[in-house]
């Protein structure tokens, strides 16, 4: 907060109302329709509601398909966040010390930012379809793939396409949290140590830190939630609900399956692990400022 | 100096990188420029096919839907529609309500804070169903307002605002309160002007998000005169593989336009927002 301030008992209700108000419509009142789904359950037609105390959530986490899916996003969302930020920072840092040209290949480099999940899901479609995909004949040649049949081929498939995109976002970042360390430093510590590659692990990537915490971040929520767009559109969870993440699975169990009561147990089980991530980003947000 | 051997790698691994990007998005264009037949039978294509201009012509001019009215170009204006309508109200709501948190001294500032950030812990898709009940209960299934409002409940905005304005040296706030500038005046003569570079890099971020929704639009629009074009990919327009991939690469021109031409911008933000 600032030391000095506005004083004033009208204009900043003012200011704040209309965020405010889409807040409580849009997401308070979701929410407590959410919490009255979770703990009730519904007849048939809909007619009326009992309350249930925790037997949905019961229901929900001694479904084996239910803990199939959790160790499913969480595999989903290691791999993307390590292969996206590897990759993302290794084309960062050969964009940043390129000397000729790097305006082009920063171009060329951040676009896939900008496709939709789902449109590059139904892209992934083509080339792991079986009548003319590129890859699935390629990897089929290879061992025999197939991912309608083969749980470790569904998943290949699904991370290809999850990752795809993301290594954009993880450039883009990179590449700006290079651009803001000072030269100066870098220039000192090219004196002290000859080794390029361990200058970069001993000074720069250290520097780094901030950027790679926040896209730690921006990776696990994208793996979490973006990626419902590329399931819906690739293997649709196949082979036999293998590949569902949480949020596909609340989707479906709600949308298509009509059980409200398990749907609604389900977000507010995902809530928990965002409360989770979120305490993390913001200790880490509020220390960086700190850091700077 | 680096050496000429680094440098080598160096454009040898960005290239390897930008073909990774391009390859799939050139395969999917080339294909779509040869007839269905050509790619039931040899598969997807590298090259350059005859039918480029026909293929196109029919994915942006054939009717379709349950009406066999609509056209690619409704579509397209109802994404931009909630796109901009999304970008635009974000970048003004959470100016002001980042303002107003920032700036100004009253007891709810802490209230109104944590009211408004804990939609971080909630994002649309954790709350898609309840957010369609409260949505059809307002009768805001198949409207433009329904397509945009509940998007607008997020709170990544207002947190890069209110990180940004927090940057902004204090003295500015106590010369113009010397000069006697109320907050309406300072709000608009100095802090809008100061945030611009934040504000069209929010506006790209939200463009973008808004502009490829697939799911929410999905689920609250039955109405095929509100569909949009991300969502369409799935439900209509797969009549045959050529027109598929030519909708693949007409709907991905305008979030990538918008991102690499203002680029800049994008980037510049993201350095402010990070310090």
């Amino acid at each position: 907060m600032k030391r000095v301030q506005f004083k004033s008992k009208f204009t900043p209700f003012l200011f704040v109302a209309p965020q405010l108000a889409i807040v409580l419509v849009f997401l308070y009142w979701p929410i407590l329709q959410t919490f009255s789904d979770a703990f009730t359950v519904q007849d048939a037609f809909g007619f009326s509601k009992t309350f249930v105390w925790f037997d949905n959530f019961a229901f929900v986490i001694t479904d084996p398909a239910y803990i199939r899916s959790l160790k499913f996003t969480l595999f989903y969302i290691f791999v993307i966040t390590l292969v996206t930020g590897s990759i993302g920072l290794l084309l960062a840092v050969q964009a940043n010390s390129v000397i000729h040209g790097k305006s082009a290949y920063k171009t060329l480099l951040i676009w896939p930012y900008a496709i939709a999940p789902a449109v590059v899901g139904v892209s992934a479609n083509y080339f792991f379809s079986e009548r003319l995909g590129l890859l699935y004949g390629f990897f089929n040649d290879l061992w025999g793939f197939n991912w309608m049949e083969n749980v470790s081929d569904a998943y290949i498939y699904v991370i290809f396409a999850g990752c795809w995109k993301q290594i954009s976002a993880n450039f883009i970042f990179f590449l700006a949290g290079l651009q803001n360390i000072e030269k100066s430093v870098i220039e000192a510590s090219s004196i002290d140590c000859k080794s390029s590659f361990r200058r970069f692990w001993t000074v720069t990537f250290p520097l780094l830190m901030p950027t790679t915490f926040f896209l730690i971040i921006i990776n696990i929520t994208y793996a979490f939630f973006e990626t419902l767009g590329i399931i819906d559109t690739t293997t649709i969870g196949a082979p036999s609900g293998e590949t569902k993440t949480l949020v596909y699975k609340a989707y479906i169990d709600g949308f298509k399956g009509l059980d409200l009561g398990s749907a609604g147990a389900q977000s507010i089980i995902m809530m928990i692990i965002v409360l989770v991530i979120t305490i993390f980003q913001f200790r880490f947000i509020e220390g960086k400022v700190h850091y700077n | 100096m680096e050496s000429k051997y680094s440098q080598f790698s160096t454009h040898l691994i960005l290239i390897l990188g930008i073909l990774i990007m391009i390859l799939p998005i050139w395969i999917i264009f080339a294909s779509s420029t040869h007839d269905n037949l050509t790619l039931a039978t040899k598969g997807m294509q590298f090259g350059f096919g005859d039918n480029f201009l026909s293929n196109y012509h029919n994915v942006v001019f054939t009717k379709g839907g349950f009406s066999k009215e609509i056209t690619l170009l409704n579509l397209f204006l109802n994404s931009f529609i909630m796109a901009i309508g999304i970008a635009t109200l974000t970048v003004v709501t959470s100016l002001l309500a980042a303002y107003t948190i920032v700036y100004f001294k009253i007891k709810l500032a802490s209230t109104f804070f944590w009211l408004i950030f804990i939609t971080l812990l909630v994002p649309l898709e954790v709350r898609i169903l309840p957010s369609y009940q409260v949505v059809s209960e307002l009768n805001l299934i198949n409207t433009y307002a329904g397509l945009i409002l509940p998007l607008l409940a997020s709170s990544i905005a207002t947190f890069f605002f209110r990180q940004f304005f927090k940057t902004i040296p204090e003295e500015l706030l106590e010369a113009a309160k010397i000069d006697g500038v109320n907050s309406w005046k300072f709000f608009i003569d100095f802090l809008i002007p100061l945030s611009k570079t934040m504000m069209v890099a929010i506006f790209i971020f939200m463009f973008v998000y808004g502009y490829n929704q697939y799911l929410w639009p999905i689920i609250v629009t039955t109405n095929e005169d509100f569909w949009t074009v991300i969502m369409g990919m799935k439900i209509i327009f797969m009549r045959s593989l050529v027109s598929s991939f030519s909708y693949v690469i007409l709907s991905i021109i305008p979030p990538i336009l918008v991102v690499i031409f203002l680029q800049r911008w994008f980037v510049k933000g993201l350095i402010n927002s990070g310090k």
